[in-house]
């Protein structure tokens, strides 16, 4: 057991040092890491807020959760039968009590603001230089490129067996969707069976894919590299096993790719490409 | 004083039914108690069982024990359904609820001990039809939400859905037919004198979680019944390609599920209302500011019920509504806390293992409050939505807060059920065993949820191995608490005889006046509590 464990860390570590320094000097690699306590790195604006906003949060509550067991401290110490043999009798006071319910007021209304400014923020953008389409199915995920031929693929987990060096397990999928990075990005979310969920946590996107419906959000990602989440929607037996992958490009790469993907997946041009546009024009029209 | 308790017992002894009839058409609302207490018993055997099997595969990454995932997600249903339904629900308004309503307000039963009767039934009927629906077919593998469409005949084929829909219902008739038997005798049962503001608050607890039973039950079953014709007769409530919406049931589960939270967890505020109160020798501060945080906390439960469905979808000032709605929970709460602390306040405070526990649900339930302050924020549950920090939040401030003040509640009036004490030096152990092992266990989660570990999964990417180990091995240590419990329970059988009031000048509510253990007919004469001071 503990020998996996070491065996896990020196694999991931390596893995982290190569990709950062080797490999693709430029690619950040963005999931989680050992013993790992608090967020990974936020990469878009929308994580940085996101980010900062859980931060300023974490202070409050951590004050709040000092406060009143220190309190619960005091008063054990304080007031025991042998320090304190005399109970007091006092089951009042109107200052003290306006007090503590007033204060928390204050505080939710300070938390509040900045909550409400983000959820806005979040939500969706209005100048969108590309769609992608992202559909869930048990278990892998489809995506769609509405602004380049309707370019379709999906998007399958690799089985342990075949994962290759510097692939981690249970995160990797054979076809990364690819994004370019430092773009407006919207994203449209369905699904074509149960409701999944697609999840990225060092960009702060987490949104249903619902049979039937469309869900809106937006991403901008800040830095090249590869990012990993995974489902977030229980979603059948194999819930666990499907990952997401996106691989940022810089913008002239991205194209590049665009190029390459569209002959490779060429075949898959079975659904015409029309459903997909009307999607995309439709959101973009607004 | 064990002579007069032993000669009032026997006054009563000629009219004592047999076996069979006392226990299966029991109409004596402590009978019933007991009988809701071993339900809950043994519900909580199996449920744990299953929550330590989930942790031994999670233990470390990979496939270790359960290679089959649908079985995983049954185990994960399973839990759900057997902890809240079967378990808590059970054992503090059916048990406890039973047994202390009627002596603390001075009544000498409930108001229909027939109806009393065949709510408990109904609950073990729903119990028995919950665990076939585990081993007959494959298993709900639907989490306790049971969305569909994953919940639908299609992606859930077999009998397994169906039944543990029946199952809720069964449960669901229950508990309803209990909230009504309680709204009845806590609104016309009273002592002469014991006005609503006199209620001890486990007695307000109770009829505030009736009211929630009441409302809230009725439009579960309404969305089991839409669910169980999609299953079965072709309607399309829940199905989008024919007309209906998925997000229709969430909206319809949650209007009930977060009701249900407080459901769990009010009659534990009453709970530790009574023990703090007892143990710091003093009188509840702020009793009305106690009672109306609970109504207030049960108030606004019905209208934040969106906030467990931040990610579906919303229109973005649908979010801002309910991120601000939720967080006004915080208010009454907080006022609880603050009464708490002060009712100790100047107090002189005796650590007998009741009070442990009643500390221990303090400490849970405000380190599991404010991460709900960051869960009410539908801009931070971006990255919280299915994580495991929703699973270490949820853990801390209902569900093990609400077992920890189930213990509370069982070493504060076992004395008066069994009338024995249980050994103390051993409890004393237990609660500390307990504690630290629920918080080795669930508060790594925090970390998990933060680096990104999505909820209900059988296997996890390597990294997250650490936080999932120290998890597993406070799992270990919580069933070691959890053994040590049944060892006490046992030993309780043989302990030294409890006196009528074991707890001194500050237990003041009524259960106390009467021997221990309470005999089988009690208040038969009804007490005048005309002039008494507000019951704590």
């Amino acid at each position: 057991m503990l020998k996996r464990l070491f065996a896990a860390i020196a694999v991931v570590a390596v893995g982290v040092i190569m990709s950062a320094d080797l490999a693709m000097a430029e690619m950040v690699e963005m999931r989680s890491k050992p013993w790992q306590m608090f967020f990974q790195e936020p990469m878009s604006p929308t994580a940085e807020k996101v980010y900062d906003f859980n931060v300023f949060l974490l202070w409050v509550e951590g004050l709040i959760t000092i406060f009143v067991l220190g309190l619960m401290a005091y008063i054990c110490i304080k007031f025991n039968a042998k320090a304190n043999p005399k109970p007091s009798k006092t089951t009042h006071n109107t200052v003290l009590e306006v007090i503590w319910t007033g204060l928390p007021i204050l505080i939710l209304i300070i938390i509040a603001i900045p909550s409400l400014k983000i959820l806005y923020f979040v939500d969706k953008t209005q100048d969108a230089e590309m769609t992608l389409k992202v559909i869930g199915n048990q278990w892998y995920w489809t995506y769609e490129y509405p602004d380049h031929d309707g370019l379709t693929f999906d998007s399958y987990p690799v089985p342990d067996d075949e994962l290759k060096e510097g692939q981690p397990r249970l995160l990797s999928v054979d076809n990364p969707v690819v994004l370019p990075a430092n773009t407006n990005i919207r994203l449209l979310l369905s699904s074509n069976d149960v409701i999944h969920n697609w999840a990225m946590p060092s960009l702060a996107i987490k949104l249903d894919t619902t049979p039937g419906r469309i869900n809106e959000t937006w991403t901008h990602i800040n830095k090249p590299g590869n990012y990993y989440g995974m489902c977030s929607e229980l979603c059948g037996v194999n819930h666990s096993f499907m990952p997401i992958h996106i691989k940022a490009l810089p913008k002239t790469e991205f194209s590049n790719w665009l190029a390459k993907a569209k002959k490779e997946f060429a075949t898959n041009e079975t659904q015409k490409k029309d459903a997909p546009v009307r999607l995309a024009q439709a959101a973009t029209a607004k | 004083m064990a002579n007069t308790a032993e000669a009032h017992h026997d006054d009563h002894d000629h009219h004592m039914p047999g076996f069979f009839t006392r226990w299966f058409c029991s109409t004596n609302h402590k009978d019933i108690g007991t009988l809701y207490i071993l339900v809950s018993f043994i519900a909580a055997i199996i449920g744990g069982a299953m929550s330590w099997y989930i942790r031994l595969e999670l233990a470390e990454p990979g496939i270790q024990y359960i290679d089959d995932f649908q079985f995983y997600n049954v185990l994960v249903t399973a839990h759900g359904f057997l902890m809240v339904f079967f378990v808590v629900m059970p054992a503090m308004i059916g048990g406890f609820g039973n047994w202390f309503v009627p002596l603390m307000i001075g009544a000498p039963d409930m108001a229909f001990p027939r109806m009393n009767n065949i709510s408990l039934w109904l609950l073990v009927a729903g119990f028995i039809l919950l665990l076939l629906s585990a081993v007959i077919g494959d298993g709900p593998g639907t989490g306790w939400t049971v969305y569909p469409p994953l919940s639908n005949q299609e992606y859930q084929p077999g009998p397994s859905v169906d039944l543990g829909i029946l199952s809720l219902h069964l449960a669901g008739a229950s508990s309803i037919l209990g909230a009504i038997n309680f709204i009845v005798t806590i609104f016309n049962m009273r002592a002469p004198g014991m006005t609503i503001h006199r209620m001890p608050l486990f007695v307000w607890a109770i009829l505030i979680t009736a009211f929630l039973l009441l409302l809230a039950l009725p439009v579960l079953a309404g969305a089991l019944t839409m669910l169980l014709t999609d299953r079965n007769f072709g309607t399309a409530f829940f199905v989008s390609g024919q007309g209906g919406d998925p997000v229709l049931w969430q909206h319809l589960f949650w209007f009930f599920g977060h009701p249900e939270v407080y459901i769990i967890i009010i009659p534990a505020f009453g709970i530790v209302s009574q023990i703090v109160s007892t143990f710091s020798n003093k009188p509840v501060f702020g009793y009305l500011g106690m009672a109306y945080a609970m109504s207030a906390i049960g108030v606004v439960g019905f209208i934040v019920w969106a906030h467990h469905m931040f990610t579906i979808g919303f229109d973005v000032s649908t979010r801002a509504y309910f991120t601000a709605a939720t967080m006004v929970i915080a208010v009454p709460t907080g006022v609880k806390i603050f009464s708490w602390l002060a009712t100790m306040w100047g107090g002189s405070i005796k650590f007998e293992v009741p009070m442990l526990y009643a500390l221990g649900f303090i400490f849970l339930f405000v380190v599991g409050g404010v991460t709900g302050i960051t869960l009410a924020n539908a801009s931070a549950d971006l990255v919280f939505h299915d994580t495991y920090f929703v699973v270490a939040h949820f853990h801390y401030v209902m569900a093990i807060a609400a077992i920890l003040a189930m213990f509370a509640g069982y070493f504060y009036w076992i004395g008066k059920m069994s009338g024995r004490k249980y050994p103390r030096g051993l409890a004393k152990l237990q609660f500390w065993v307990f504690f630290i092992g629920v918080n080795v266990l669930f508060f790594p989660q925090h970390f998990s949820g933060f680096a990104g570990m999505p909820r209900r999964i059988p296997d996890y990417p390597a990294p997250y191995e650490g936080w999932n180990y120290v998890s597993s091995l406070g799992a270990l240590i919580t069933m070691i608490g959890t053994i040590l419990f049944f060892i006490i329970v046992w030993r309780t059988f043989y302990g030294e005889e409890a006196e009528a009031n074991e707890w001194g000048e500050g237990a003041t509510t009524l259960e106390w006046a009467v021997a221990s253990p309470a005999p089988w007919h009690t208040h038969e004469v009804l007490p005048d509590m005309t002039g008494k001071a507000p019951a704590e």
